[in-house]
């Protein structure tokens, strides 16, 4: 059969979606970073089958069983970690990470410093809820200290939230960018740049929990373009990232530095070669 | 809210026949999102809007029969307000919502599409284009009454239709 | 008169060179045709701390110490009270050192021995570039009677990369050394072997083996955090796993490491990492989603004295409980230790087939014993257990992970694999890979787990069993030297006694056992354990003769044949 005959049809979004159907609740932002996700793929072309997307424990870890991908759902806040081992011995595979801010930013947070640090060809989507859904309602790194609605933390946590943009530009990220929910498209152009982009790509997502927190419904009205392009300068990202309001979407911060990714290549095919450093 | 800059047929076909197939997929994830969660009235509304979609797509493509369309990422197509219009945004949903709030959000939809259809034909643009995107106006109008119609035959919700004497689950 | 070993202690301090002159002295033995070990103690401090090596020699193989060393030489007495207990001498023993480079230790002392003064220091004075450590090198080999070509193509060997001068200068010392020896009283001998019967063999230590067996297993990615004893697995693989195409990966913890290798191996991959105690215990969660997911993983944990941060530097096999028993839910895998240096190679290599055939994680118990000690062995021989992993090279129609079969091991698609998706889960899932809370396959997938592990054939290699006779020593992993010696040095006594150790802990064999102790009324359970973690293990497992006696014993010191002995001798 010729080439010209094989008139294989790109794959549409609806492609990338498994036939399981999601048990978010109604309204979870969720399902729109779902669709965004499915976008993203199908605007690179990418085969299902060359896509491995990873996740944690959480809402938003259900994610790789909605996807026509190869996927892993793993423990609580160990994600990168099964991606960064499957990335280095898969380089020829995309592999995306999924995950919420619970299971990003405080079990995984050592993780997550040190996937910035290596720079490992992955990119991390995380759904930041500011709760923990999952376990109904706790607050997560990223809560603000005076919110009292959970009954582990009554008089609110009290303690500062976690900057994961800061912490992710300091840790030496390379890709740096903040997506809503509520702009699934424009999600789904960041999502794809960060998969392009050489190196360890973050992409935080605001994602609103309709059970936990409806009051993150107005977070639609919040969110707005940020007004700068993107800096490859670490200073003045920090700067910026330091005073941002939370709610500026684009691509915050990008440069470019050697990704990790050890050569796979064999020059001893024969293992009794090191026979010999044991020989009398 | 930005208006659409769309001055050929295949880029009006193409977004016209985008907003539909969105629209079908929505009502269906809709429709699955309510049936999982029990809310079989919503849900056999969802799937109905979803067939009716799903027939508005054959009707577009029929009128694009012979236009090679563009093909566009998600984000190339200018939408007013970054998603297309028609189907419900997902964070308008809740498990216990009723019939009548179902509605109402696929009204606002028809109503959106209608407007972005309109505009268009409003514009500065070739021949072609106005006709086309006045007679998808028109076909929006028709849905928007339609829905109206339907929205007449549920009543209002009652104050604490949201309420759920359950606690919530914690289901891992 | 001719012994079958003899045991040699060299100590110092502060730079003196203590382990290199080991080194060499093992070397040398080994070039002139004998069988020998070496272990090492050492001080707290990284550098410049009191070090003792430890060498044994003899005619046959030997991996462990024996009962008693027959001389102890000081470079120097820094601190070498330490090392008191685990040097025994006696009134057959020689004690040597320099007077001007400090008083023998009172702990030593009263243990009895001979002494006799060495000019170690002045001698080496009176070389160029000559140090004390090569001078002590030249007494011992002179009283071991280590022919002189042996010596010398260890010093070119060992030495080779500092030069010609280097070279010169020690040869020299050790010359010297010799010279110093000759008024000295005689050592136990050897039987003097041709050179040729060195041909063919090793010098290898058991951490080096684990690594080596690793890789002929398949094994082309490790993700680890260095941790004492197991940090020199990781130091021998990095550079050869780049060489043939793997790669090592020092992960940010222990938590990172279990993860990534399984990361690796889902991508394909075989993986595996090595650590200790405190690194399993982070890990457990991890291997359970190993076992729980069937993905293939190797665990290498080398065990040390514990409990928590315990005793770094010796050796206990202490883990036995947290391997078995310490992952959540009912999570059957496997648990193998090897019982020598040797057998490091061979379980290293099983264990790595093992998992990737059966989908599942292996942890593979070592301890400090095995992994510091370096032995000269014979040839290891070539096992033919590589890879093994059932694998999808295309998908035609529904493709099922977890689908259960006769084998219960169910071939698994790897990424890129078009039509073979799935999301492995640590959560319950059914055939398809999709979570499930439904009884019938939380049975289904807990019965394919389980019996995939027993309806596995592991041939003759679960146990090594040698001897027969109606009392039984069982015992595993590095007790089985001094296990084996006891009933070696008993059977010439004419008492006839069987050896039984196991090399797979999990999953039981309750029919092979049984076999194993067909015939046997008396069996001593022998570990280096202080509650019988071993002990209780066999109880809980297997049927075991109606007399059973356990001797367990908790590190620091090393398991001794004359100990064993003097068990089984009294229970009469």
């Amino acid at each position: 059969m010729s080439e010209s005959q094989v008139a294989v049809a790109p794959l549409t979004a609806r492609d990338y979606k498994s036939a399981t159907k999601p048990v978010w609740c109604p309204g979870c932002g969720d399902f729109s970073v779902l669709s965004t996700i499915t976008k993203a793929l199908a605007a690179l072309g990418l085969a299902p089958e060359q896509v491995a997307v990873i996740s944690g424990i959480g809402c938003s870890s259900r994610i790789p069983a909605y996807l026509n991908t190869y996927g892993f759902h793993g423990v609580h806040g160990r994600a990168l970690a099964l991606a960064t081992g499957l990335k280095v011995a898969r380089p020829d595979l995309t592999v995306l990470v999924t995950g919420g801010d619970g299971d990003g930013f405080s079990i995984g947070g050592n993780h997550f410093l040190q996937a910035c640090r290596r720079n490992a060809d992955l990119t991390y989507i995380v759904m930041d809820n500011q709760v923990y859904g999952m376990t109904k309602g706790q607050a997560s790194p990223t809560t603000e200290p005076d919110w009292e609605r959970s009954k582990l933390t009554p008089g609110g946590p009290g303690i500062n939230p976690f900057k994961p943009l800061v912490i992710a530009l300091a840790s030496g990220a390379t890709f740096i960018a903040r997506g809503s929910s509520s702009d699934p498209n424009g999600a789904a152009r960041l999502l794809a740049e960060a998969i392009q982009h050489p190196g360890f790509s973050f992409l935080h997502i605001l994602s609103p929990c309709v059970t936990f927190r409806p009051e993150q419904r107005e977070w639609r009205k919040a969110v707005h373009p940020a007004p700068v392009e993107a800096t490859d300068d670490p200073g003045r990202a920090a700067r910026r990232l330091m005073t941002d309001d939370g709610f500026n979407l684009g691509i915050l911060y990008r440069s470019e530095r050697k990704t990790y990714q050890p050569e796979l290549h064999a020059r001893v095919t024969d293992l009794a070669e090191f026979d010999a450093e044991f020989q009398l | 809210m930005t208006p659409a800059k769309i001055e050929t047929l295949p880029e009006l076909l193409a977004h016209a026949l985008a907003i539909e197939h969105e629209a079908t997929d929505r009502y269906r994830e809709l429709a699955d999102q309510m049936e999982m969660h029990h809310n079989t009235e919503v849900a056999e509304l969802f799937r109905k809007l979803e067939a009716i979609e799903s027939k508005h797509v054959g009707k577009v493509e029929t009128l694009a029969e012979g236009v090679e369309l563009p093909r566009l990422a998600a984000w190339e197509y200018q939408w007013p307000e970054g998603e297309s219009s028609e189907g419900p945004d997902v964070h308008d949903v809740h498990y216990l919502m009723t019939p009548y709030q179902a509605l109402e959000l696929a009204l606002a939809g028809e109503e959106k599409a209608a407007t972005f259809f309109r505009d268009i034909s409003t514009h500065d643009v070739p021949p072609e284009v106005r006709d086309a995107a006045a007679r998808l106006a028109d076909e929006e109008d028709e849905h928007v009454g339609l829905i109206k119609e339907w929205l007449s035959r549920y009543p209002k919700p009652d104050d604490g239709w949201d309420e759920d004497p359950d606690p919530p689950n914690q289901p891992e | 008169m001719t012994a079958s070993s003899v045991s040699v202690a060299l100590t110092g301090s502060g730079g003196s060179g203590v382990m290199t002159a080991g080194a060499m002295l093992l070397e040398a033995a080994a070039q002139a045709g004998w069988y020998a070990c070496m272990t090492r103690s050492l001080g707290p401090q990284i550098r410049g701390g009191e070090a003792a090596a430890m060498l044994r020699f003899s005619a046959t193989p030997v991996e462990s110490h024996g009962d008693r060393f027959d001389a102890l030489l000081a470079i120097d007495w820094g601190n070498a009270a330490r090392f008191a207990d685990e040097i025994p001498l006696d009134g057959e023993s020689l004690t040597l050192g320099d007077p001007k480079a400090g008083e023998i230790p009172e702990a030593i002392r009263a243990m009895g021995a001979h002494h006799a003064d060495l000019a170690l220091v002045q001698t080496a004075k009176r070389i160029g570039g000559g140090r004390p450590n090569m001078v002590a090198l030249g007494v011992i080999a002179a009283l071991l009677e280590i022919p002189d070509p042996a010596l010398a193509r260890t010093l070119e060997r060992v030495l080779a990369r500092k030069g010609p001068d280097a070279i010169e200068a020690s040869r020299a010392a050790v010359a010297a050394g010799q010279v110093l020896a000759r008024d000295l009283p005689a050592l136990p001998k050897l039987p003097a072997l041709g050179e040729t019967s060195r041909d063919g063999r090793w010098q290898i230590s058991g951490n080096e083996a684990v690594g080596l067996g690793a890789l002929r297993g398949g094994v082309r990615f490790v993700a680890a955090y260095p941790i004492t004893p197991a940090t020199e697995v990781l130091e021998w693989l990095a550079p050869r796993l780049q060489q043939v195409g793997g790669v090592l990966v020092q992960a940010e913890d222990e938590l990172a490491s279990i993860n990534q290798i399984i990361g690796a191996s889902f991508g394909g991959v075989p993986s595996l990492t090595a650590t200790y105690g405190p690194g399993l215990a982070l890990m457990t969660e991890g291997i359970g989603l190993a076992v729980g997911s069937e993905t293939p993983v190797v665990v290498v944990d080398v065990m040390r004295g514990g409990p928590s941060t315990g005793i770094p530097t010796k050796s206990e096999q202490t883990d036995l409980n947290i391997a078995l028993y310490g992952l959540h839910g009912d999570a059957p895998h496997l648990v193998v230790a090897p019982n020598s240096v040797a057998d490091c190679l061979f379980t290293a290599q099983w264990a790595t087939h093992l998992a990737e055939s059966l989908q599942t994680a292996a942890i593979l118990l070592s301890d400090q014993a095995l992994g510091q000690t370096r032995a000269v062995l014979p040839r290891p021989a070539t096992a033919h257990f590589e890879g093994g992993r059932k694998t999808m090279e295309r998908i035609d129609g529904e493709y099922l992970r977890y689908a259960t079969n006769a084998s219960g091991v169910s071939p698994m698609s790897l990424p890129g694999v078009a039509g073979g998706h799935y999301t492995a889960d640590g959560l319950e899932h059914n055939p398809h890979g999709t979570p499930s809370s439904l009884a019938r396959d939380h049975i289904a997938q807990l019965d394919k787990r389980r019996d995939k592990l027993l309806g596995y054939d592991y041939g003759e290699h679960w146990a090594q069993i040698e001897g027969d006779g109606s009392t039984a020593i069982v015992t595993w992993g590095s007790s089985t030297a001094a296990a084996r010696e006891a009933l070696t040095e008993l059977a010439a006594d004419g008492h006839h006694c069987r050896l039984i150790s196991l090399r797979l802990l999990s999953p039981t064999l309750p029919e092979k056992m049984d076999e194993a102790l067909a015939g046997v009324t008396r069996l001593l359970v022998v570990e280096q354990s202080h509650d019988g973690q071993f002990h209780r293990y066999l109880r809980a497992h297997y049927d075991l003769p109606a007399e059973v006696r356990s001797f367990c014993r908790p590190g620091p010191l090393p398991m001794r044949a004359i100990d064993i002995r003097r068990s089984l001798q009294e229970w009469s």
